[in-house]
């Protein structure tokens, strides 16, 4: 059994058990659960998101190094690859976009595969990519959704986004209308869907298993547990939307309140989102930000033509010509070598053969 | 050297990783994996700590006895200096898109030879040492101290890693491992532990000006040899120059191109263009025994090493009073060209923005560091129609051409070489896309593991590009490899003659070579190597 997500499966259980019996025994933990370890939460995530990334931008960039991954631009004849070898600062920018909203690297993807022969062969390997791309977007829809408890009224974006997201609910109208279901917001099963995937292939594919430590599998089952109380509030245990927004729009205006009537699942849902946002800026989830530094993509690839400065260059010993020619003179005026300064014993004509 | 296994029994088609964490798995140091120790005489010649004779295979390496602050310390100032250093250490979130992208790993099926784990090798100490979430989580957390095996598993897998930024192309973030390893091996040179494939050449470079430690009359030496061969082969005398003050443009190439076949007959190529130019266009360029070496092999050792080394390129150019450098075939000389010598030596303002004395042309892209690559010099003299060429020469070569890492993926050189080779060569085939470009593979012996010891590392880890190849071998009929690396063109005849044995190694400008009919040369019977030319073969009969 593999312990690193033995351990990581059993802190997410431990933690949705401790805030649903906390809250279920005593009204009084809903404070803790509902407005304290909230409010504790975005004070965490903000100072040491800043304060990760201050500690990044301390350390200086000495050298510029891209990596290149096309064309260069030398010749005016030769066309160079503008994004992947990008030499201004807005093809950075572009491929720093690219990079950011589409995953640009990880779809080059491939995955090789050793046959008898020896032949090596490397096939499109696609799923990461949709993976990834699948999480990130569906994890961004369903927050931005959310925007719809923190603020009142309701902003026509995110209720544009809703429609959009929700699009499913006509195709399945009539098969579900006697439930009363809400509309199926589609971002929340692509995300469920997609961060059981990230988890299974973590698990199966035996070399992503055995280079995922503990901190790999938490976040995975954190957010696994955030969306899936998300989900169950909706569908199945049919939450108290309006007291669930009183609670989270006390914590907007600073006049935090605990309504009657949210479900102690709604604490658990609360809570793991905090865990995860303290969990956030101590975390490979700080991937957030550092992918904005990273210095192999974030630079543009001109070094020949435009100089980088290192702020701490410091002067180095060098062996100087001058050291290099005391040692070999003799030498260098047998072989018909110039030398700058004649050799004592030997006639000066003998240097001046060549050149 | 240890025996090498055959080329069958060293594939491997399974490379599934032990059922044992990767913690818990102890690394062994390997005959024919891993590399002889430095040699005390050459760390102490350029100052480098701890300068001892050891050996890797021995139990007591002979350390300083605080070695753990050593490292510690040197860990922090590194981090403090380098961004990079710092996000690649946090950011990795192990999605597994660079593991199967390592040619180490794919030859040697080692678990640890997978990119993210090299790096993990070293996160593991950072994490223990510099954060809070390591300290108090521990192992849990994917944090380890700094223990004598720990130390042994860095040196055995810091040297396991050729620096080619293969992954870097794949991973999300970008993150280097070249960058990784440039750090572990700066850290574990504070200790005195190098190798001495790349140590002695730093101390002979440092000294003679090339890492062969060819002393400048022995230069001239080689280059008076290659002018006979050029004699006898085309019946025209070139005339190289040296150390010439005033002289238009250095040229500056790998010493490795002036002492070792099939190096040297680049180096003829070389010394047969710019005697054409000469005498069709008064070309004026002049060779320098004091900066006689165009690859770095401190970059291999540190940023330091690297500095001192590079140092020598600007000050022969500010000394002779030259307008550009122009530099020949190689990797990673290229990769501390275009991204650090600038920075670390220049700014070059005693030059001039580089210009083609013969075409005109401007090069644009180098009007800061002042240094043109030959590739890009010679296309821009074809697409001028400056050279008389006979392209039938390199008939019986059916070319294919390997793209070396820090040109792809330092730089973007990759249709300059291309433009020249078909324009001197009739029949050209490229390798798969997954193995050419930026997505090249390595040739196994690169940033300095091209040593004799290490034989079944560099052949396991070549076998990607060989097996590449193999294919274009098979299917198009492929029997020459052309490369621009001084390296390769070390490295690769070895590996080709494990794996593919009709294939043969060829510096592009030895073709170019091949096909230039210098003015008043006589009928060739042969190519530069002495083989028949193609239609010629029965001529010596």
């Amino acid at each position: 059994m593999n312990t690193k997500y033995m351990y990581s499966l059993l802190s997410v259980i431990v933690l949705s058990l401790i805030s649903y019996f906390l809250v279920e025994a005593a009204s009084g933990f809903k404070v803790l659960f509902g407005v304290i370890i909230p409010y504790l939460a975005l004070i965490v995530f903000v100072a040491g998101f800043i304060n990760r990334m201050m500690y990044w931008t301390r350390s200086p960039v000495p050298f510029c190094i891209p990596t290149t991954c096309g064309q260069q631009k030398s010749l005016p004849w030769i066309k160079p690859n503008r994004i992947d070898n990008p030499f201004s600062k807005r093809a950075v920018i572009v491929r720093m976009l690219l990079e950011i909203v589409f995953f640009r690297s990880l779809f080059r993807n491939t995955r090789l595969k050793l046959k008898s022969g020896p032949k090596i062969a490397y096939n499109l390997e696609i799923f990461l990519w949709v993976g990834a791309l699948a999480f990130h977007w569906a994890f961004l829809t369903v927050l931005l959704r959310h925007l719809r408890f923190f603020i009142e009224p309701v902003p026509m974006l995110v209720q544009a986004l809703e429609k959009v997201d929700a699009f499913f609910r006509i195709e399945i109208l009539y098969d579900v209308a006697q439930f009363g279901l809400p509309g199926v917001y589609l971002s929340g099963i692509v995300l469920l869907a997609a961060v059981t995937y990230l988890f299974l292939r973590r698990v199966f594919i035996p070399n992503v298993r055995y280079i995922s430590l503990a901190a790999d599998f938490f976040p995975l089952f954190l957010i696994f547990g955030i969306v899936f109380t998300g989900i169950l509030m909706r569908y199945v245990t049919k939450i108290d939307v309006v007291a669930a927004k009183e609670l989270t729009m006390g914590l907007v205006t600073f006049h935090p309140t605990i309504p009657e009537g949210v479900s102690s699942i709604f604490y658990v849902h609360l809570f793991f989102v905090s865990i995860l946002l303290m969990y956030f800026p101590f975390s490979k989830l700080m991937h957030l930000g550092g992918v904005f530094l990273s210095p192999t993509r974030n630079l543009p690839a001109d070094t020949r033509a435009t100089r980088h400065v290192n702020p701490w260059n410091y002067p180095v010993h060098v062996h100087t010509y001058e050291e290099y020619e005391d040692e070999f003179r003799e030498k260098m005026v047998e072989a018909g070598l110039p030398v700058v300064k004649q050799p004592v014993e030997t006639p000066p004509d003998e240097s001046e053969e060549k050149e | 050297m240890a025996d090498l296994q055959k080329p069958e029994e060293l594939y491997k088609t399974d490379n599934r990783p032990p059922t044992t964490d990767w913690m818990e798995t102890p690394s062994e140091i390997k005959k024919g994996i891993a590399c002889y120790a430095g040699n005390p005489k050459s760390l102490e010649y350029v100052g480098l700590p701890n300068p001892r004779s050891w050996s890797c295979f021995d139990e007591d390496w002979q350390l300083p006895e605080n070695w753990q602050q050593i490292i510690h310390d040197g860990f922090r100032e590194r981090l403090e200096k380098f961004r990079s250093f710092k996000v690649f250490m946090d950011i990795c979130v192990r999605c597994g898109a660079c593991a199967d992208k390592c040619h180490y790993f794919i030859g040697t099926g080692d678990p640890k030879n997978m990119p993210v784990l090299r790096a993990e090798l070293l996160r593991s100490v950072y994490r223990n040492d510099f954060t809070t979430a390591g300290k108090i989580l521990g192992k849990l957390g994917g944090a380890r101290p700094m223990t004598m095996d720990v130390l042994k598993e860095w040196w055995s897998y810091l040297f396991q890693c050729s620096e080619c930024r293969r992954c870097s192309v794949f991973c999300p973030y970008g993150i280097d491992t070249a960058e990784i390893t440039i750090m572990g091996r700066e850290l574990l040179n504070l200790l005195g532990l190098n190798i001495d494939w790349i140590a002695t050449p730093v101390a002979n470079c440092y000294r003679t000006g090339n890492h062969l430690g060819i002393q400048p009359h022995a230069f001239k030496d080689m280059l008076d040899f290659f002018q006979d061969d050029i004699e006898e082969i085309t019946g025209v005398r070139v005339e190289p120059q040296f150390n010439k003050v005033g002289a238009d443009i250095l040229f500056i190439t790998p010493s490795g191109d002036v002492f070792a076949d099939p190096g040297t007959y680049t180096c003829m190529g070389y010394m047969m263009l710019f005697h054409f130019l000469k005498e069709k266009y008064g070309f004026d360029v002049t060779w320098s025994t004091y900066a006689s070496e165009g690859g770095n092999f401190g970059f291999f050792t540190s940023h330091e090493m690297m500095k001192r080394l590079n140092s020598k390129m600007y000050a022969e150019a500010k000394r002779l009073g030259v307008k550009w450098i122009l530099g020949g075939e190689c990797g990673h000389m290229w990769r501390v060209i275009n991204q650090y010598m600038d920075t670390m030596n220049g700014p070059a303002d005693f030059l001039e923005e580089p210009v083609s004395p013969i075409t005109g042309t401007k090069f644009e892209n180098a009007k800061s560091t002042k240094m043109v690559h030959i590739t890009e010099f010679t296309a821009d003299l074809l697409k001028h129609g400056k050279l008389d060429l006979d392209k039938t020469r390199n008939d019986n070569l059916k070319v294919t051409f390997h793209d070396s890492c820090n040109p792809s993926r330092g730089m973007g050189l990759l249709d300059e070489p291309r433009y020249v080779i078909k324009n001197v060569c009739n029949h050209f085939y490229e390798m798969p896309e997954n193995t050419i470009r930026e997505q090249t593979f390595c040739c196994g012996s690169g940033s300095g593991l091209n040593a004799g010891e290490d034989m079944e590392l560099r052949m396991a880890g070549g076998l990607p590009r060989a097996n590449a190849v193999k294919f274009v071998h098979e299917t198009k009929g492929v029997n020459t490899l052309a490369t621009i690396c001084a390296i390769d063109r070390a490295a690769l005849p070895d590996l080709m003659s494990y794996w593919v044995p009709e294939v043969t190694v060829y510096g592009v400008h030895e073709m170019v070579g091949n096909a230039l009919l210098l003015p008043g040369e006589n009928e060739r019977q042969t190519d530069l190597r002495g083989e028949p030319l193609p239609g010629m073969e029965d001529a010596d009969e």
